[in-house]
């Protein structure tokens, strides 16, 4: 266990965001490229990924205010943004990207609506984690990622 | 390795990135090696760039597939392995491959959160050497180095041997490397391994003696030079000794020439598109007599490439092409499916006619000499006039262009099937004054085939475009089978293809001959080409020739569905192996295209698609071909429609499977157009 009081709560939020669910394996992909020479790494990408991908969403919710649906459309935004956020580690957003693609193909649009909602949740309540977890992350200091579980 | 030098394998150190083959470090990934990374996602792109530099690679990044195209062609040896995205918002991320895998022959690899199997089988038939799922994990990209070596082995193994791409399947041999690799690529080679066993011919080495050998650019006129002696020789005959022979170019060596036919090969082999299905498409194809078109038109050029890209490309489609333009008299069960026929639009070697039907001869005439190797472009004029004597042309119909609707005869790359009989006059007479039928009929299924239509229809007919009209038509030059989504209707009058008002310059694409200016595009060179279809149809078959040809080059263009249909088949014929699927640009100077498509007349092989057959030739792979082979360098995506027509007919082919053996081109010819 850190002795270190912010990296030790800095573990505790990274596990946390393991244990429910909010990050996969990927993201621990992104924290093994961080190294001296790139030491926020993790964060730059988070952040150009939200900044990205803010765009993507702005695109789906026009889409999705245009009916009758153009489910090609969506589809195709969708399959964008789930790779963006698949890169990142995001697992709740990527289940729910893959549910909304599922409804599209379906042609669903209820379901494509709704998935959207919840969505757009995950996206934010991840987003403020990660915010949190960067926070204590840049004020633990570099050794943070000492002790990462694999 | 040595990417430097181009194919100078082993001398590792050459490489500029000095990679160190063979020592601990390449154990585990050759330091150094230059790759460059296109993704229009920043946060994967920074992702791969930082995963990439960790595996102390020299890393490029790129946003956009048309930087990245410029980048490459600024600077050919500067980059080792490219890889790339699949779905991209500025160019498709297989038509990239495409593109490089023509112009640079380096290794690609394609990489998608789409695991999907049809768009893994895509990246297996475009050429792709791995395919990643993203995310991608940095495991994955550390051995992508392998892939260098490889491609490169196997270049200087071709170097050597220079014999082994008689097979046409040689392409194979680097996707056959490909498939060791972890990707996704596995147990979709088998199929595709084909001959790889075969090859070695072991000619002369003429050139092994030196390993290194300075890249070649095969030019548009190169490139005309290669198809029309490849449609000399015949697309089974075609070896690279023999080929170089012809060509009789200085400083070509048989190893560049081996090459390139593999790539020829691969690309007509996608052009005849469906090549999964080879029994089908040769059925569908033979029936084609039917004017099954219907089931063509309905298949705008879009439809038909995609279809002929999924490999789904109905075998009727291809059929309906076939049998429109076909119009074959003798059913040629040969006839390459549209897809498929990729060899038959490269196989202009027969020109004779494939188009069978005669009516093809409307470009024939002249341009089957276009086809035929013989690089006379034939300019509009001629084709006209050959088209009324022309028949004789009996390859190239393809010059259509005379078809009155061409205009610049563009059509007759289409056309230029071979079918030099009979046509002849058809085209010349009809095709000139009809406007732009697009040979809808047959067209349109070929044309969705993506220009498998093309082929396929020149399977017999050669023809290619012709499609529409080809049941009509498909007597006389049926091969319009341009995917002109027309194509069902031409019964012989003007082609129904749908736009074919548009058409009417078809010709300017087919006008290859000439030089197709620039409409090739299918916009009025292609679609054009539905012109003379109609005009074909009306008259006889022989217009098609050119007509499809037109369209089918131009088509892509044209509003008329044939168009899209067209561009396809263009860019694939024109892409002639060279997927560039720019083809579908259609604005593509149309003198590349044309250029393509005539590799001079009677090069009307390019459409020969090494397909043995080569019946494909017929209008519509000639033009089409043709301008695939002219501007093999010029596939940039940018031009031609012709490419896309052509890569809609590689796709095709692939799914066609091969048709190399199957196209029997002969009796294919135009015959079956009726126009």
């Amino acid at each position: 266990m850190e002795r270190n009081p912010l990296r030790r709560q800095l573990q505790i939020m990274r596990k946390s965001l393991f244990d429910q669910g909010y990050l996969d394996e990927q993201f621990v992909q992104l924290e093994e490229l961080q190294d001296d020479s790139n030491p926020n790494f993790v964060e730059e990408v988070v952040t150009l990924y939200y900044r990205d991908s803010a765009r993507l969403i702005l695109n789906i919710e026009q889409a999705l205010e245009r009916k009758p649906y153009n489910f090609h459309k969506l589809d195709a935004y969708m399959h964008q943004f789930k790779g963006s956020s698949s890169s990142i580690g995001a697992k709740k957003v990527k289940a729910e990207s893959t549910l909304f693609r599922e409804y599209c193909k379906s042609g669903n649009g209820e379901g494509c609506m709704r998935c959207f909602q919840q969505l757009k949740k995950e996206y934010a309540t991840l987003r403020k984690k990660l915010e949190a977890y960067f926070q204590v992350a840049r004020q633990a200091g570099p050794m943070e990622t000492a002790c990462r579980p694999k | 390795m040595n990417s430097s030098s181009g194919k100078t394998y082993m001398s590792t150190s050459n490489s500029s990135a000095g990679w160190k083959a063979g020592d601990a470090a390449a154990d585990q990934f050759p330091v150094g090696l230059r790759v460059l990374v296109v993704d229009d996602d920043p946060t994967c792109l920074m992702i791969l760039e930082k995963m990439l530099r960790t595996c102390l690679y020299e890393v490029t990044k790129c946003n956009r597939a048309e930087t990245a195209l410029s980048m490459l062609r600024e600077n050919k040896s500067g980059f080792d392995v490219v890889i790339s995205d699949v779905h991209m918002p500025d160019m498709d991320g297989f038509k990239l491959l495409e593109h490089i895998g023509l112009e640079m022959d380096l290794p690609v690899i394609m990489m998608s959160a789409d695991d999907g199997k049809h768009v893994v089988m895509k990246g297996v038939t475009h050429g792709a050497c791995d395919y990643l799922i993203k995310p991608v994990r940095i495991e994955a990209l550390k051995n992508i180095w392998q892939h260098v070596v490889r491609k490169r082995k196997n270049e200087w193994k071709d170097f050597e041997q220079s014999g082994s791409v008689e097979e046409g399947d040689r392409q194979l041999k680097q996707s056959e490397e490909a498939d060791y690799s972890s990707s996704a690529n596995e147990g979709n080679w088998k199929s595709s391994k084909r001959r790889k066993d075969d090859e070695d011919e072991t000619d002369d080495r003429d050139d092994t003696s030196s390993l290194k050998k300075p890249r070649v650019v095969w030019s548009v006129e190169l490139h005309q030079q290669f198809v029309a002696a490849v449609n000399q020789l015949g697309i089974d005959k075609a070896v690279p000794k023999k080929i170089l022979e012809l060509m009789n170019v200085p400083g070509l060596t048989r190893e560049n020439v081996a090459s390139h036919l593999q790539k020829y090969r691969l690309y007509l082999r996608r052009l005849s598109g469906v090549s999964q299905h080879p029994s089908n498409l040769n059925n569908s194809f033979m029936s084609p007599q039917e004017a099954t078109f219907g089931p063509l038109s309905s298949l705008n050029g879009l439809d038909l490439q995609t279809l002929a890209a999924t490999g789904q490309l109905p075998a009727q489609s291809l059929v309906t092409l076939q049998a429109a333009g076909l119009g074959r008299p003798t059913g040629k069960s040969g006839i390459p499916m549209p897809l498929v026929d990729q060899r038959n639009i490269f196989s202009f070697e027969n020109p004779k006619l494939r188009f069978g039907d005669g009516q093809q001869h409307v470009n024939n005439n002249k341009q089957m000499n276009l086809l035929h190797g013989i690089p006379t472009t034939m300019e509009p004029k001629q084709l006209a006039g050959l088209h009324h004597g022309a028949q004789s042309m009996g390859n190239m119909n393809m010059q259509v262009a005379s078809h009155g609707s061409q205009s610049s005869q563009n059509n007759p790359l289409l056309m230029q099937m071979a079918q030099p009989q009979v046509r002849g006059q058809m085209l010349n007479d009809t095709s000139l004054g009809h406007p732009p039928r697009l040979l809808s009929p047959m067209g349109q299924p070929i044309l969705s085939n993506g220009i498998a239509a093309n082929v396929s229809t020149r399977n017999g007919i050669q023809e290619n475009i012709r499609a529409p009209s080809y049941n009509p038509v498909s007597q006389t030059s049926s091969m319009l089978n341009f995917p002109m989504n027309h194509a069902a209707e031409l019964p012989g009058n003007s082609f129904p293809l749908g736009s074919t008002p548009g058409i009417s310059s078809l010709t300017p694409k087919v006008a290859f001959q000439e030089d197709v200016n620039s409409d090739i595009k299918g916009s009025v060179g292609f679609l054009p080409s539905y012109d003379i279809f109609n005009d074909l149809n009306q008259h006889k078959p022989q217009n098609w020739e050119l007509q499809n040809v037109g369209m089918t080059l131009d088509a892509s263009q044209h509003s008329n569905s044939l168009q899209g249909n067209l561009n396809h088949a263009q860019s694939v014929l024109v892409q002639q192996g060279f997927p560039s699927g720019q083809v579908n640009g259609q604005n593509r100077s149309a003198t590349v295209v044309s250029k393509a498509m005539f590799s001079s007349g009677d090069s009307t092989g390019h459409v020969n698609v090494q397909n043995g057959n080569q019946h494909l030739n017929s209008l519509l792979v000639d033009s089409t071909v043709r301008i695939k082979s002219e501007t093999p360098t010029i596939l940039y995506p940018d031009d031609f429609g012709q490419e896309d027509l052509m890569s809609a007919l590689l796709k095709q082919q692939d799914a066609i499977a091969p048709a190399e053996h199957e196209f029997d081109f002969d009796g294919y010819s135009l015959d079956n157009i009726p126009v």
